[in-house]
């Protein structure tokens, strides 16, 4: 078993934060390939369209017969040949984490590789591995016990490659809604500390307000998204102790291009979905970057709710569509600007949701505490990207096969 | 040659010396300040931002300034006729258009401030008025029915808009009440300090929105979101009440401030 997590002790004032040093980038275009794929959860390696033998580390061509790789999903069994503790190493990050077990394994899939170890796997056990990003956004691959073990989560080399809510304090920034609610719930659950809830009228009434104040480990905080003052004084209040960010916000009208849509909606939404982004990211992305090691609650993720048709467009929601994709599109610059400095940035994507705007739209729709769960899921897990419901999956598994052709299929 | 003897000079030396007194009516333009809230299909009413372009900073190091965006109906706002339907054909309707001559204009105060502490949803009527006139005097014509309830003092606190599951609470006037003050005693429009002219009820009068209605459909204007009423004198105080000069715009946010006479 690991053992559980303690929450953190008030830091020494006259002891300097830990840097968040992170892992030299990797340049090569297979190494992209193979982190985009764990970043969505996946556990692939690249097989050789010539030999059929599947290959790790990531590479341009097979090392057995030179032949084209692609790739392709794998059984996530291995077995644990051999083991060593790392007592030194010039690695800016790991000098601080030290000791440090890596071991060799022999995977189910064909190759052997070198993992980061859970501590509750031992040499000749079976072992379940996942494809994990470290902390500069490279691919990874780290050996977990095949079945759940007690605190199995807390275990501190894990702890590394993912950004779990235990103990730590996460702003979520749309309280007001169900939306905003059932994420804080969902985080609570995983053992936050504390949830700060985002209220950008806290003069209005909304629903919800009982459950939130008889709530323990909740706060409620001013925020509005579309006040750029509101945001950093807030970043000025909580900076150094927010660890997580889950952007909740978000405006959804009907509406179309030509017709049917005004533009004052169209602004509201850039104002909320895009900008409200862009305000968070320049006023909490300095103070995340800063405390991205600094102990068991160190700063680790914004992740960001979004709509599937970023990608798309859509047609009746094309001016939402449109703020969607340019959330997509900050999300990503801000993705490279923090694995920079060793905060995860991830996208949780979700066709309509359920709620008093998508009325007209046919089911299926998905629940709000379903795409909470996939909140917790992105933050255990370490990931960057996950599409919730039947229609984002659905969605995202045809623009995986044909982009420009499910663009069309969603707009006419 | 002196002119010592005009209006101005005057009012300009009672300004230096102290027997005319100035009050600021205006609440501060912020990004808090609560604009009305429309049910959630209509278009709603964009409160105040700011941006700041540089302030001493890489992006203009030796100066400070802001782009600043809002809609016509926020914070302290003056309305023309043009805002509501009833005065869409009238001349000279829109705020760039408005005699400038009507941006000073005396004030009546009429004080329902304790009738508004015991009940939010108290309707000035026509009765009510005229009870008043004859314990206080006639509103004289071309005056502004300035309305004191004290509501500013809730600025800050949800009993400003004071919204309800049934919608807002705060006192206003009935159809009565207007056609009396614009029909019989010519007011230049009504000032006030809740958030509209009209009761937050008032879409469920009879007929709807009595005080838009019938003060813009008769060429008269609306001040909303005013503070100090309570400052002025019943009779005898000067509103000056600029809106910016927009281009056909309905309204405007701008400084309104009183002038009145020093005990
Ligand atoms: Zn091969």
């Amino acid at each position: 078993m690991s053992n559980p997590l303690s929450p953190p002790k008030r830091k020494d004032p006259l002891t300097p934060s830990r840097l968040g040093h992170v892992p030299p980038r990797l340049r090569s275009r297979a190494a992209k390939a193979m982190a985009v794929r764990a970043g969505q959860g996946r556990f692939v390696l690249q097989v050789c369209e010539g030999c059929s033998e599947a290959t790790y580390p990531p590479r341009d061509r097979c090392p057995h017969c030179w032949g084209e790789l692609r790739w392709a999903d794998q059984p996530q069994t291995a077995v644990l040949l051999a083991e060593t503790v790392v007592r030194a190493t010039t690695d800016n990050f790991f000098r601080e984490h030290l000791p440090w077990r890596i071991g060799t394994v022999q995977l189910d899939a064909g190759p052997t590789a070198v993992a980061h170890l859970h501590g509750d796997v031992a040499i000749g056990d079976q072992v379940r591995m996942r494809l994990v990003l470290d902390r500069g956004g490279n691919p990874a691959l780290f050996a977990l016990p095949l079945k759940e073990t007690p605190h199995m989560q807390d275990d501190p080399q894990l702890r590394v490659f993912t950004s779990a809510p235990k103990h730590r304090r996460i702003l979520v920034t749309d309280g007001r809604t169900r939306l905003g609610q059932d994420v804080a719930q969902a985080l609570l659950a995983a053992g936050a500390g504390t949830v700060f809830l985002g209220n950008s009228d806290p003069l209005l009434r909304h629903d919800g307000e009982e459950w939130i104040a008889s709530t323990p480990n909740i706060d409620m905080v001013p925020l509005d998204l579309t006040d750029s003052r509101s945001v950093s004084e807030l970043a000025g209040t909580l900076g150094g102790r927010v660890d997580i960010i889950v952007n909740t916000a978000g405006y959804v009208r009907p509406g179309g291009v030509s017709s049917g849509s005004r533009l004052a909606t169209l602004q509201t939404a850039m104002d909320i979905n895009a900008f409200g982004l862009l305000r968070l990211a320049q006023s909490f992305g300095p103070a995340l970057g800063a405390r991205s090691d600094d102990g068991v609650n160190s700063a680790a993720a914004f992740v960001d709710i979004n709509s599937i048709y970023a990608m798309t467009g859509n047609a009746g929601f094309a001016g939402f569509a449109a703020s969607a994709a340019a959330r997509l599109s900050l999300v990503a610059g801000l993705r490279g600007e923090m694995a920079s400095v060793g905060i995860r940035v991830a996208s949780v994507l979700c066709g309509p949701i359920d709620d008093a705007w998508h009325q007209a739209v046919p089911p299926p729709k998905v629940a709000t505490s379903r795409v909470a769960q996939a909140v917790v899921q992105v933050l255990q897990d370490g990931l960057e990207q996950v599409c919730v419901g039947d229609v984002a999956e659905d969605l995202a598994a045809r623009w995986q096969q044909d982009p420009f052709l499910t663009i069309r299929e969603e707009n006419l | 040659m002196s002119n010592s003897g005009s209006l101005c000079a005057e009012m300009a030396a009672a300004l230096v010396s102290g027997k005319l007194k100035c009050v600021d009516l205006t609440n501060t333009l912020s990004p808090d300040f609560p604009v009305i809230v429309l049910p959630a299909e209509f278009g709603q009413c964009a409160p105040f931002r700011v941006e700041t372009v540089s302030r001493y900073d890489d992006n203009g190091p030796a100066w400070y300034w802001n782009n600043i965006s809002m809609n016509e109906h926020t914070g302290t706002h003056f309305d023309a006729p043009a805002h509501w339907v009833t005065g869409r054909d009238l001349p000279s309707n829109t705020v760039d258009a408005v005699p400038v001559s009507d941006f000073v204009a005396p004030a009546v105060v009429v004080d329902i401030s304790a009738e508004a502490a015991a009940d939010a949803d108290f309707v000035l009527t026509r009765a009510f008025l005229e009870d008043w006139e004859t314990r206080n005097g006639k509103i004289p014509p071309r005056h502004w029915v300035a309305l004191r309830t004290d509501w500013y003092k809730r600025v800050g606190t949800p009993d400003y808009l004071n919204l309800k599951k049934d919608g807002a609470h705060s006192p206003g006037p009935d159809a009565g009440a207007m056609e009396f003050l614009v029909h019989e005693r010519d007011c230049i429009g009504l000032a006030v300090e809740t958030v509209g002219t009209d009761a937050g009820q008032g879409s469920h009068f009879n007929p709807p929105m009595p005080a838009h209605s019938i003060l813009h459909g008769n060429g008269r204007y609306g001040l909303q979101c005013l503070t100090n009423l309570d400052k002025l004198p019943t009779f005898g105080a000067m509103i000056v009440a600029a809106p910016l000069k927009i281009q056909g715009g309905s309204a405007s946010p701008l400084r309104v401030f009183a002038l009145y006479d020093a005990e």
